[in-house]
């Protein structure tokens, strides 16, 4: 059975090491100014840390250049992929057409990943996209599984998903959180908050607890649960799903580390001999809840649940 | 305002006038409000159909009503476009083709896509149909913007996140059709990039079924060391990101000039006096300035005009700067509507003066209303003795869509309407 690609984004490049000890595939890295809601912002040098680190365990870094851009730094993506070309990135994640214009331009050998995270509903568009350049597509979050195993068998590019973690619901150009506190009169919070990424929306109505942060790109607000089939893989990669990702946003090093060291052996089980991972599965998950945080409860994204509109 | 773009307007008779006039495009929910929308001065409106768009508590049209709506606008002069703007999951790719086939049948100009299977298979099935980009794409920068001219539309919708600057750049940069949003109420997120519903309420925003959690009150907190402190007290407003709602009527000068091809208004869901009012004075606006813009100057009574439909508090958002909290409404959720539509004119005859109109909110005689239409001056006047339908005289018209009739002051048309204030209650 071909195993999926264990794909992870890490907090630094000390953390690349250990995950690849944990064993992971392939990392997401990218710096703020190009990338949407990183684990961690890597400036160039890192980039090319961690590409060396990475590459020494014969392992793969894709790149984030993922952001909505506007005019200001369209500029500078040619720049950018020829910089992420240099420092051997095995491939580039892209939402913006500008991105795959650029690459046309300075990077037409570059590997390219199609990920917009909210709109890769259809296989159809995957392949659209597919046609233009785009060697894998990452799909929405807000799918079924049996969608997804639709657009696998469907697909002409190869497919990733995000099997852990949390997702971003909402993404805005506002300075939402800056805006709250100078209403309030507390402007002075705006810096003092501008790193720490702890914030929380309740909604009193439904309990839950959104994550919410400012960068860059604007303001972020994610998922009240982080998302884990851990006990769910075995139709997944019975699809063939190329590749599985684990989301690091706003966790710790030590558990991003911990749950890919889980998800190594789920996988590698459930590949190889589907009755000892059914035997070993609820271990597994009762092994992640064990170091999760009381606010983040597990649920199962959008996998088995059925949307309507 | 400056010339920025010498293709935007001539000399005549040593005057400068404005010879590429954008379109005015209005919102219609329903058949009735496209009817007022063309007649109001729209050079096209945009509709929703049964299917593919992202209404699905609008009205919207059957194929005969399209066929119908189109049929009117042509003897305006004005097009229709269809908002086919989802995107859409495996199970909508069915029944795509024939949809698409329909809407052209119906003498469609255009579609507003977002979801590249739509776009692809309408160049494919109705290659006679212009295709739109919808705004669901956030299309925010030049070079996209090349990357879609170079798929072949005809035009795009921009994001409600690019600036008059950025417009300005992507104009000078590439040669396709600029859409953009000049007046209603808008996300807060970048559009296609929030699926708050989906998480809080398993509707897909993307599909139609949005339920406006970015309108709700939240409650702000800190984690610090595992513990959640508050970030408000009690007296404060709880966290929002309720935005206020777009109008960019003072910038509709440097639109023209920076040579945006169409101007949206937004609003498939609003009234037909919502529609009639914003767009007469956006016509207006695009009438006065295209004639002279040397002498042009925004009037009074055009801002207070737009104010009698007003939802909420406004804005100028992006065009103009970065919003700031002041484009927010913190603790606020009620409507600031000062007028109501009280009645809709069917028929006026001259020589009594007598008008008929169909009631759309109650109304009674004494009371002050106010008459407006494309081809009059506004007025107001006290309503005096009031008959319904069988010549009976009433007092008040209470019912809706009541025929009522009373002497008005100065000549009426059919389609005028009549608006009145509403009174403040303590």
């Amino acid at each position: 059975m071909k195993k999926p690609e264990l794909l992870v984004t890490p907090l630094s490049s000390a953390h690349i090491k250990e995950l690849c000890e944990a064993g992971a595939d392939a990392f997401i890295i990218g710096e703020q100014r190009y990338g949407l809601r990183l684990a961690a912002d890597f400036s160039r040098e890192e980039c090319q840390e961690a590409i060396r680190i990475a590459h020494d365990y014969d392992k793969k870094v894709y790149i984030a250049v993922n952001a909505i851009f506007h005019n200001d730094k369209v500029d500078e993506l040619n720049d950018y992929l020829l910089f992420c070309q240099e420092a051997g990135a095995d491939a580039i994640v892209f939402g913006d057409p500008a991105v795959l214009m650029a690459a046309r331009e300075s990077t037409p050998n570059l590997p390219l990943h199609w990920n917009t995270e909210t709109t890769a509903t259809n296989y159809f568009t995957c392949n659209y996209w597919g046609q233009r350049g785009a060697k894998r597509a990452v799909l929405a979050r807000e799918l079924s599984m049996d969608a997804i195993v639709e657009m696998k068998e469907n697909a002409e590019v190869e497919i990733e998903i995000q099997v852990h973690g949390m997702t971003c619901m909402f993404q805005s150009k506002r300075s939402l959180l800056g805006n709250y506190f100078l209403y309030q009169g507390k402007a002075l919070q705006i810096e003092n908050r501008k790193e720490q990424k702890n914030m929380l929306l309740h909604d009193v109505e439904r309990d839950n607890k959104y994550p919410i942060f400012e960068d860059d790109n604007g303001t972020h607000i994610m998922s009240p649960n982080d998302m884990c089939i851990i006990d769910e893989l075995q139709e997944m990669i019975d699809a063939g799903v190329d590749s599985f990702k684990i989301e690091g946003v706003l966790q710790k090093p030590d558990y991003v580390t911990n749950v890919t060291a889980l998800y190594r052996k789920a996988i590698d089980a459930c590949a190889a001999d589907p009755e000892a991972y059914e035997a070993q599965k609820d271990q597994w998950l009762e092994a992640i809840e064990e170091v999760q945080q009381p606010h983040r409860p597990l649920d199962t994204g959008f996998f088995f649940k059925e949307t309507v509109y | 305002m400056a010339i920025i773009n010498d293709k935007i307007s001539t000399i005549i008779d040593g005057k400068r006038v404005i010879v590429k006039k954008p379109e005015l495009l209005a919102p219609a929910g329903n058949l009735e409000k496209l009817k007022v929308a063309v007649h109001y001065g729209a050079d096209a409106v945009f509709i929703g159909g049964q299917e593919y768009g992202l209404r699905s508590n609008a009205g919207n049209f059957t194929l005969e009503e399209m066929k119908e709506g189109v049929e009117f606008a042509r003897e305006y002069g004005a097009k229709i476009y269809v908002t086919t703007n989802i995107f859409a999951h495996n199970e909508n790719m069915d029944g795509l083709e024939e949809y698409l086939r329909g809407i052209a049948s119906a003498g469609v100009a255009g579609i507003i896509v977002a979801d590249p299977l739509i776009i692809e298979t309408c160049k494919r099935v109705a290659p006679n149909v212009e295709i739109h980009l919808s705004t669901q794409q956030s299309l925010s920068n030049w070079k996209a913007v090349k990357f879609w001219k170079e798929e072949g539309l005809h035009r795009v919708v921009l994001a409600r996140e690019t600036s008059g600057d950025e417009i300005q750049e992507m104009k000078e940069k590439v040669d396709i059709e600029i859409e953009t949003f000049i007046h209603g109420a808008m996300c807060i997120a970048y559009s296609g990039r929030c699926v708050l519903s989906n998480h809080m309420t398993a509707r897909d925003s993307n599909r139609g079924g949005c339920c406006q959690s970015c309108r709700w009150d939240y409650d702000l907190y800190e984690v610090d060391n595992m513990e959640e402190k508050a970030l408000y007290s009690e007296e404060d407003a709880p966290f929002a990101m309720s935005p206020k709602d777009l109008k960019l009527i003072e910038s509709i000068p440097r639109m023209i000039e920076v040579g945006i091809d169409s101007l949206k208004v937004e609003g498939r869901m609003k009234s037909i006096h919502y529609v009639a009012t914003v767009v007469s004075v956006y016509r207006k606006v695009i009438d006065a300035y295209c004639a002279d813009p040397e002498n042009f100057k925004i009037k009074q009574e055009w801002l207070d005009e737009l104010d009698k439909c007003a939802n909420r508090e406004t804005a100028t958002a992006f065009f103009e700067g970065v919003p700031g909290h002041e484009e927010q409404m913190f603790g606020v959720h009620g409507k600031k509507t000062k007028f109501d539509f009280a009645g809709l004119v069917l028929d006026y005859h001259e020589e009594s003066g007598m008008v008929t109109l169909q009631q759309r909110n109650y109304f009674q005689s004494g009371q002050e209303v106010e008459f407006f239409g494309p081809e009059m001056e506004n007025f107001t006047q006290v309503v005096d003795k009031i008959w319904d339908e069988k010549g009976n005289e009433i007092e008040a018209a209470r019912h809706p869509l009541q025929i009522i009739k009373f002497k008005v002051e100065r000549p009426l048309r059919p389609r005028n309407m009549m608006r009145k204030e509403l009174v403040v209650k303590s």
